[in-house]
């Protein structure tokens, strides 16, 4: 089953886990995404993230249903956070249960990075000395 | 005809607002609108890529564009 989801309040990796939780799975991977205090020597204060809500859950409905059929996952749960976001909070959490363990690593990682390069959320870093859209510039 | 144009991340400041209204002719491509942005806003020439959404799915430089279409200019995304 897929669970995709865009919002704005504090995501639960337990949940996620939860929604992929079968008997038949031989393994569950996950991926937690954390806000980091620094990026390229610049120290971060917060992230805002803002999403184009309903293309974005169907861009990652399309990540999970490809990883359905490519590594026939059993469950996959794909949830992303808006709003601004303090060092240690969470903007992204993965979830997949596959029969074995292999495809389930394999998995994750395909969703993440498809998720940075076609699901429509942005951020901006808030840095002590101004602000900057993350990948917006050359 | 006069369509409705929404932005979000970079775009939106950009822009200076999330939804502007232009008029396009009859029979614009992506590309063209594409093209016309980038003429009034040279901001968004200086972009990784600008990619234009239409209903909710990323759409191909040579679509026509209809009066109806949701159309949402899509900067370079950085989630995750």
């Amino acid at each position: 089953m897929i669970h995709v989801k865009v919002t704005d309040q504090e995501l639960i990796p337990a949940a996620c886990i939860d929604l992929v939780s079968d008997p038949s799975a031989g393994g569950t991977t996950t991926f937690i995404g954390t806000v980091r205090n620094q990026t390229k020597g610049r120290q971060v204060l917060a992230l805002d993230f803002e999403a184009y809500v309903p293309m974005a859950e169907k861009e990652m409905k399309k990540i999970a249903e490809h990883i359905e059929v490519h590594w026939h996952a059993l469950h996959v749960c794909i949830f992303h956070r808006t709003g601004r976001l303090s060092i240690g909070e969470i903007p992204v959490v993965i979830a997949v249960s596959t029969p074995h363990r292999n495809a389930a690593f394999e998995a994750c990682q395909y969703a993440i990075d498809t998720l940075k390069e076609t699901v429509p959320i942005w951020k901006k870093e808030m840095l002590e000395d101004g602000e900057v859209w993350v990948s917006a510039h050359p | 005809m006069k369509i409705n144009l929404i932005a979000y991340g970079v775009a939106r400041e950009i822009l200076s607002g999330s939804e502007i209204a232009i008029d396009i002719n009859e029979g614009t491509s992506i590309e063209s609108l594409k093209t016309t942005l980038l003429e009034k806003y040279p901001d968004f020439a200086k972009l990784q890529y600008l990619k234009l959404a239409v209903n909710e799915d990323y759409q191909e430089d040579n679509y026509v564009i209809h009066s109806h279409d949701e159309i949402v200019i899509i900067p370079p995304v950085s989630g995750g």
